[in-house]
């Protein structure tokens, strides 16, 4: 599905990629976790088109794609969230779905016609709305959402584009337990549908998710297994999750 | 839309109460405005519809206006063809000038967009075959055959019938799918290229259509005023023009023509009328009406964020 090959990306002095190499297959969720600053967000910019790498490769079903640029991406099928929310703050929560919709179905440069008018665009928002459990409130600005509504918004619009793999960084960040037990629910029933890469510090969810996890540590991936092998991975206790575990 | 209509037939009397009363010169007056309102209506799609701030919008009146002003010079009286010529060429421009500029962002795009627009004056000011920093005067208006532009009323019905296609197209464009992703990208650019949207060429589409708008608004000025020099062009044409949407109203539909008639209005009154009593105190305060309009302009920023036409709209939904 996502194969990354030697991906490498410095700010300045500090390679937050250093020649990432991963594989996610299709079907799956594949976690990736590592400590603050292990350069998680950056490895999701560069899968998505918003970071541009000094070298390596990202292929997508197959396909190199490291040369398209973010929007060429999600139309090949790859979506983003964002760790920081991000979504269309003056817009109600079905038409920010539906803008999501309207980028993939149909011409855009389109002048005349209202898009109020297009029912089947309203329809898919509306069921993405469902699908993220915002069914009830998809006629509100998406300003007036509180902050785990939001993080579920922010999902909805990767969903939306009607990706095949979504890359989702942090979704539980600075989440209740209450959303975030209703946010694993929701990405654990994507399982099968679509292919997600989640980056993750929640490790309760990554354990419960994760059909694979990676172990990113100062740009380089130092492990990649199953739960039970990371769980037991040495080099993976003492670089991050002994602590975690611990507690 | 109902009111829209209300207005537009009372507009379509204006001319004919102001014939009655042998107001002639508001006829022309009115023109003025509405040529104006044509030119800040275009540079509000790129500012408050396009959220980008440029600052060089005067550089396609100008070519529009200098692209008319030179054909009727060579001998094209026909506005039928001066105009769209003029309007093909704003468009170019702003074509290669947005190509360029799109590609920088905040107060980098503003310098850019100024600067682009200073070459052009420079430009203009050299052109000696066509009067250089004198400008271009014509002895009359184009043909518009069957319409007789020299004819203030016919002229003003057309400056009229062109605002009102405008507002109509921008009332459906900014909720048609291209004025949806426009707003998209005016909100949270990031999040719409990260939903598939292709912000650079959605933001060069509205900025070269805003072009063409201002490149016609430029060929009637010229062909209104019979006249054109490179101050069209100058930066601080630029500046009135965004005065003029910050006025109305940034992002809504009547903000450009609002701010075009007050200010024009403003800067008229203040010069023709002059009150006694501020005529005693400072003698010559008419020849300053940037100040009235400073002081205007201060006011409405601090007192209505959202221009005129946020001050006449019922408060919004939600
Ligand atoms: N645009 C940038 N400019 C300079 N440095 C950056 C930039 N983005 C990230 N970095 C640096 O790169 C490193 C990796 O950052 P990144 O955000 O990818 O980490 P992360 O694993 O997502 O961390 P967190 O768990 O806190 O979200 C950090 O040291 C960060 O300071
Ligand atoms: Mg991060």
């Amino acid at each position: 599905m996502l194969e990354l090959k030697a991906l490498r990306k410095s700010f300045g002095a500090l390679a937050a990629a250093d020649g990432v190499t991963l594989e996610v297959r299709p079907g799956e969720v594949h976690a990736l976790i590592g400590p603050n600053g292990a350069g998680k967000t950056t490895l999701v910019g560069l899968v998505a088109g918003t970071l541009a790498p000094e070298s390596g490769e990202v292929l997508f079903e197959g396909r190199d794609i490291t040369a398209l640029s973010a929007h060429e991406r999600v139309h090949a099928g790859l979506a983003r969230s964002y760790q920081v929310t991000s979504v269309f703050p003056e817009f109600t929560v079905e038409e920010n779905l539906a803008l999501a919709v309207q980028a993939r179905t149909g011409s855009s440069f389109s002048f005349w016609r209202p898009v109020a008018a297009e029912q089947a665009l309203f329809a898919q928002a509306r069921a993405v709305a469902t699908q993220v459990g915002l069914g009830e409130r998809a006629g509100l600005p998406a300003r007036a959402l509180s902050h785990g509504e939001r993080r579920a918004l922010e999902v909805g619009l990767g969903l939306a584009t009607g990706a095949r793999l979504l890359l989702l960084d942090e979704p539980m960040a600075g989440m209740g337990p209450e959303d975030s037990r209703r946010m694993v629910e929701l990405i654990a029933a994507l399982r099968g549908r679509v292919t997600v890469l989640l980056v993750e510090h929640d490790m309760d969810a990554v354990f419960r998710l994760a059909d694979h996890i990676s172990v990113l540590v100062a740009g380089r991936v130092i492990a990649t297994g199953a739960p039970d092998e990371i769980r037991a991975n040495p080099q993976v206790r003492s670089a991050y999750l002994g602590e975690e575990l611990a507690a | 839309m109902k009111k829209a209509l209300a207005l537009l037939v009372a507009f379509v009397l204006l001319p004919l109460a102001l014939r009655a009363l042998e107001q002639d010169f508001y006829i022309s007056f009115a023109s003025r405005v509405m040529i104006y309102a044509l030119a800040a209506t275009s540079l509000n799609f790129v500012l408050g519809y396009g959220g980008m701030i440029s600052f060089g919008h005067a550089a396609f009146v100008g070519t529009g206006a200098y692209a008319a002003a030179i054909l009727f010079a060579e001998g094209v009286a026909s506005a039928w063809l001066a105009w769209p010529a003029a309007i093909v060429l704003a468009a170019l421009a702003a074509a290669l000038i947005g190509a360029v500029s799109l590609r920088t962002r905040g107060v980098y795009f503003i310098m850019i967009t100024l600067a682009f627009a200073q070459m052009m004056f420079y430009l203009v000011n050299s052109l000696k075959m066509y009067g250089g920093d004198e400008g271009l005067t014509a002895v009359r208006r184009p043909e518009a055959w069957p319409l007789d532009l020299g004819d203030e009323v016919a002229f003003y019905y057309v400056a009229l019938a062109l605002l009102a296609v405008l507002l109509f197209a921008l009332h459906r464009v900014s909720r048609a799918r291209f004025g949806r992703a426009l707003d998209a990208i005016r909100q949270n650019e990031a999040r719409a290229e990260a939903i598939g949207f292709p912000v650079y060429r959605y933001r060069l589409a509205c900025f070269v259509i805003a072009g063409a708008v201002a490149g016609l608004a430029g060929a009637l000025l010229a062909a209104h005023g019979k006249y054109v020099n490179p101050g069209v062009l100058h930066w601080t044409q630029s500046g009135t023009l965004l005065i003029m949407v910050i006025l109305g109203g940034v992002g809504s539909l009547w903000g450009g023509a609002l701010g075009a008639a007050v200010l024009l209005s403003l800067e008229h009154f203040i010069a023709d009328y002059p009150v006694p009593w501020l005529a005693a105190l400072a003698p010559n305060y008419t020849q300053h009406a940037a100040l009235a309009v400073g002081a205007v302009l201060l006011a409405v920023v601090l007192l209505a964020p959202r221009g005129i036409a946020g001050l006449l709209a019922r408060p919004p939904r939600a």
